[in-house]
């Protein structure tokens, strides 16, 4: 298996992620410049956090109408999977290959805190080593992370089965306590119809270690080893 | 040969901070009247801001050298050694003047600012810090301030993508119109490939890079050599905006260039811009500089030679380069979309020539903006040291001691900093290991099993009421919470706030600083590797209290050899190690419980200081004990009740049985103490290798339960406290 994490002038989780994809998923990552205009062979894309373009006009804004973006979009209406993370989850919601946005938070403030995440969908590439009803702990860090859109995208989103991640409190309770940001549903991640395209805020490539504060995030890559390696 | 685009008078000599037998050493080393070009460039090279004038003199008094030091103070940061060919590149600097005008900005490009003296030299920056200081809660500007600069460290820090993973905050009015805000960035180098500012051989290209250069922030550093007054907020233009993306990018390109062997000299243009990093260049270099301004990027039209020499906008670097590497170097700043200009050389004639249009705008000998500028050894009186204030003269806690803690743990000075920390990504670049919150920070060096502790401390009220004893604290504090964490404490920068030097009473608060932080210093092998000086913090005459910020920097030789401050079993014996006497003078006690400050803050033996962070750390790493936290602010109680909130595991605290009152035990600030928690087979042995140095241990206390119980008082549980202890910033700041 192939990975691509893709470089935007200001993307900084991009190390980050390819450790975790190197480390456990034990395949070669490669690191894509967003001035390309075509992606390597490549089986997972990958759009890392941080703060594309200065993340200038709108998260993730500018990053949906760079040259790397086309050749995504095109691949991924062709089945290979993306995940996007926090900014990568923007871009995706920006492209449209997600519905919704990710708003201010409603703090106002950005958070960067470990959050409590059910797994609502164990069904997809990416969570298929979680079971249903897992509680897991996964930081988030983003000021622009309160997801909207309307009410019958929302009932659509539910009725798909297209909520993959609620924030939830230890318990696993989805209240507005536990919901740091003021996501309409406490969603902190959805994907497409098919089950290929994930977009979360919470960085999963941050708890892969015991020595990290706890490795909550490493069935996401396993699962991505699991079903893409074989 | 100069053009005089304006009269030189009095007056336009005193607007530019210059003092008039300043302005005469000018015209002597001159041997002319000065275009306005030049005046301005001597005026804020000979600023205090840029030619620590009044400092020097006693700075030079300081310890500096030590094994593990690659580079001490004088460049753009301290550099101390890894092992292995690893690094650490660090400093701290105050961005206090523009914080207070403008606070998001001013916070953010102090950040940007020290990022810059640590990536200059060839280091990837991999952790911030900051020290902040502001007024009273009830100030109708705090909140305000609070938020602004939180935000701006936050906005600016998050966005390059460097964790922001320490610091402190205080409260106190005497800071409502001069807030201190002090940042810290560590960066890792390999130590073979190391970048220094001397521009070195002649005919060699001067190349700009980065943002273009517009009005922003002339006379920034004039502005931070001054005192305030009821004007100050007019002095807004010249806070300068920071942009942080720009930042990444420069990060970025200056790193894969100097993965190349193309740079002979790197220098970011701070303070007073484009002239001091020429000046600094040169002067390091022994060399002359000849620019054209005519190539210098520009954002704006018009501007003029004055106005782009002292120009302080922000993300920009100077360098020269090996005139090969030119194609390759303009490539690499071309694909990271950033501005890459030729604008000068190097010369022989130790002159910086600055042409405009086809003018001479200046033409100075550079020596005299570096080496010969101003030196004053400011006459100082000393403050007599305070009394000693004995514990039975502190009354007791008059509703006990779990609520007196209480009270001390929901206290603006001893409250949870979380509302700030959680505003920093902390954990960006995957390797903070010991997050905030606790004694010392722990970031992993990528790649390996090592680690890097740090820091930042300083007691203020100490430091007022004892210059020396003080400082001397605020450099054993940081020292002991590097060891806290189980690192070797390799070296300090410090940020010298005061008041007004030219008053021999705040000069001498300085010269009791300098004197405390030699002795700490030379004592722990602690040396100081950079630093920066921030005087005339005052308004209207009314100065802070002095205000040393220590940046401590250790390395944790084996990661999974280290300590935090979170209680994790049930039935573990709680040891205090170090001298108790009960010391509450200047305590958070005095002030919160008792509403008064006063006598000799707690002494600091550095012998048994060295003695029990020794004996602490070798702890950590033979694997005795993974639980350890100093005491320090509000005593042995607000110590372990830190440990037990972090751990969200209760304490029974046992009864003290000595001959000092107990108040003064749970609450005295005695120095070089620590507490660690450890199954209870082994607490005896180590009271018994404490006191095979000469050192005091008891057992204080047995974790379980839910709450702090303490005998004869109500238990305290520990979502009650935990609640008192969180819940007042957000509060604070929600409240209009």
């Amino acid at each position: 298996m192939r990975s691509s994490v893709i470089v935007f002038p200001g993307s900084n989780c991009d190390r980050d992620v390819k450790v975790a994809l190197e480390t456990i998923t034990g395949h070669p990552v490669d690191m894509v410049w967003h001035q390309e205009t075509e992606l390597p062979a490549t089986d997972l894309i990958v759009l890392p956090g941080g703060f594309s373009y200065g993340d200038y006009l709108r998260c993730g804004a500018m990053a949906a109408h760079s040259p790397v973006m086309r050749a995504i979009v095109v691949k991924a209406r062709a089945g290979t999977p993306v995940l996007g993370i926090c900014n990568g989850f923007q871009m995706l919601c920006e492209t449209g290959l997600l519905p919704g946005v990710l708003m201010r938070n409603r703090s106002l403030n950005y958070i960067c805190r470990d959050t409590w995440l059910r797994v609502e969908r164990p069904t997809t590439l990416f969570t298929s080593t979680y079971a249903k009803g897992d509680v897991v702990s996964v930081p988030i860090a983003h000021h622009d992370g309160n997801y909207f859109t309307d009410i019958e995208t929302l009932d659509q989103l539910e009725a798909d089965d297209r909520v993959v991640f609620r924030y939830v409190d230890k318990q696993g309770q989805a209240t507005d306590i536990s919901n740091p940001n003021g996501s309409q549903r406490n969603i902190a991640g959805i994907c497409d119809p098919t089950g290929r395209i994930l977009g979360m805020m919470p960085h999963p490539e941050r708890l892969i270690e015991p020595i990290l504060g706890g490795t909550d995030g490493r069935p996401l890559f396993e699962s991505i080893t699991q079903n893409l390696a074989a | 040969m100069t053009t005089s685009d304006a009269e030189i008078t009095p007056e336009l000599v005193a607007e530019h901070g210059l003092k008039p037998d300043e302005y005469q050493r000018l015209l002597e080393i001159m041997g002319r009247t000065p275009s306005l070009t030049e005046l301005g460039i001597f005026s804020v090279m000979w600023s205090e801001h840029c030619s620590y004038k009044s400092s020097r003199f006693w700075l030079k008094t300081l310890p500096t050298s030590g094994k593990q030091v690659i580079q001490g103070p004088g460049e753009n940061a301290g550099i101390v050694d890894l092992g292995d060919g690893d690094c650490a590149v660090f400093k701290m600097e105050s961005h206090n003047h523009p914080s207070y005008i403008e606070p998001y900005q001013g916070a953010a490009t102090g950040v940007g600012g020290i990022m810059r003296d640590v990536f200059t030299m060839g280091a990837r920056p991999i952790a911030n810090l900051n020290a902040l200081r502001f007024g009273d809660p009830s100030h109708p500007k705090t909140r305000h301030l609070l938020r602004g600069v939180v935000g701006g460290i936050g906005g600016y820090g998050n966005c390059v993508g460097v964790p922001t993973v320490g610091g402190e905050t205080n409260f106190d009015a005497a800071y409502n119109n001069n807030i201190l805000v002090n940042a810290m960035c560590i960066g890792l180098a390999k130590s073979d490939k190391v970048f220094y500012s001397a521009a070195k051989g002649v005919g060699l290209p001067v190349v700009y890079v980065g943002s273009k250069t517009g009005r922003d922030g002339i006379h920034g550093a004039t502005m931070a050599s001054a005192e305030f007054d009821d004007q100050s907020d007019e002095k807004r233009p010249t806070v300068q905006v920071g942009d942080p993306f720009t930042e990444k990018l420069l990060i970025e390109a200056c790193l894969e260039l100097m993965a190349l062997d193309a740079i002979i000299a790197i220098q970011d243009m701070g303070a007073a811009g484009l002239t001091s990093s020429t000046a600094e260049m040169a002067d390091r270099g022994g060399v002359g500089i000849k620019l054209n301004l005519d190539h210098v990027p520009q954002r704006e039209t018009g501007m003029t030679a004055y106005e782009m020499l002292l120009s302080e906008s922000q993300e920009r670097m100077l360098m020269v380069l090996k005139p090969e590497a030119r194609e390759t170097a303009e490539a690499i700043f071309h694909k990271w979309n950033l501005n890459f200009a030729i604008i000068g050389q190097t010369t022989d004639t130790g002159r910086m020539i600055v042409t405009h249009k086809g003018q001479v705008k200046a033409d100075i000998p550079v020596a005299s903006l570096a080496d010969q500028a101003p030196l004053y050894e400011r006459p100082w009186t000393a403050q007599k040291p305070p009394k000693r204030i004995l514990a039975e003269w502190v009354p007791a806690a008059p509703e006990g001691n779990l609520a007196a803690l209480q009270t001390i743990m929901s206290h603006p000075q001893a409250c949870s900093r979380r509302w700030i920390w959680e505003q920093y990504d902390h954990m960006v670049m995957g390797d903070t290991i010991g997050r905030p919150g606790g004694d010392a920070a722990v970031v992993r060096i990528h790649g390996t099993q090592k680690a890097i502790a740090a820091c930042t401390d300083v007691t203020p009220r100490y430091v007022l009421a004892d210059p020396e004893m003080g400082t001397r604290q605020a450099v054993a504090e940081t020292w002991r919470n590097l060891s806290a964490v189980g690192a070797d404490p390799l070296a300090i920068t410090d940020n010298l706030n005061y008041g007004n030097p030219e008053r021999p009473e705040i000069m001498g608060q300085f010269v009791g600083s300098i004197k405390g932080m030699a002795d700490a210093c030379t004592s722990l092998d602690y040396p100081i590797v950079a630093g920066n000086v921030s005087l005339y913090n005052e308004t209207n005459g009314q100065g802070i209290p002095p205000t040393p910020a220590i940046g401590g920097v250790g390395l944790i030789p084996d990661s999974t050899r280290t300590a935090t401050i979170a209680l994790k079993h049930d039935g573990e014996l709680l040891v205090a190690i170090g001298r108790e006497e009960g010391h509450l003078g200047q305590s958070l006690y005095q002030q919160i419980i008792c509403g008064n400050l006063e006598g000799a803050p707690p002494p600091v033996d550095l012998g048994d200081e060295k003695k029990a962070g020794d004996l602490v750390r070798a702890m950590i790493r033979e694997g005795w004990v993974n639980t350890v936290h100093d005491i320090s602010d509000g005593g042995l109680l607000t110590a372990i009740a830190e440990m037990a909130l972090a751990g969200k595991i209760g304490v029974e605290i046992f009864s003290y049985e000595g001959k000092l009152p107990p108040h003064a035990i749970w609450f005295g600030e005695d120095q070089g103490r620590y507490i660690v928690a450890c199954g209870p087979d082994r607490a005896d042995a180590i009271i018994e290798r404490a006191k095979l140095q000469g050192l005091p241990a008891r057992i204080v206390g047995k974790s379980g339960g839910a709450a702090l119980r303490l005998a004869g008082e109500a238990d305290l549980e520990l979502a009650t406290l935990a609640k008192a202890h969180e819940g007042w910033m957000p509060t604070y700041m929600a409240s209009i």
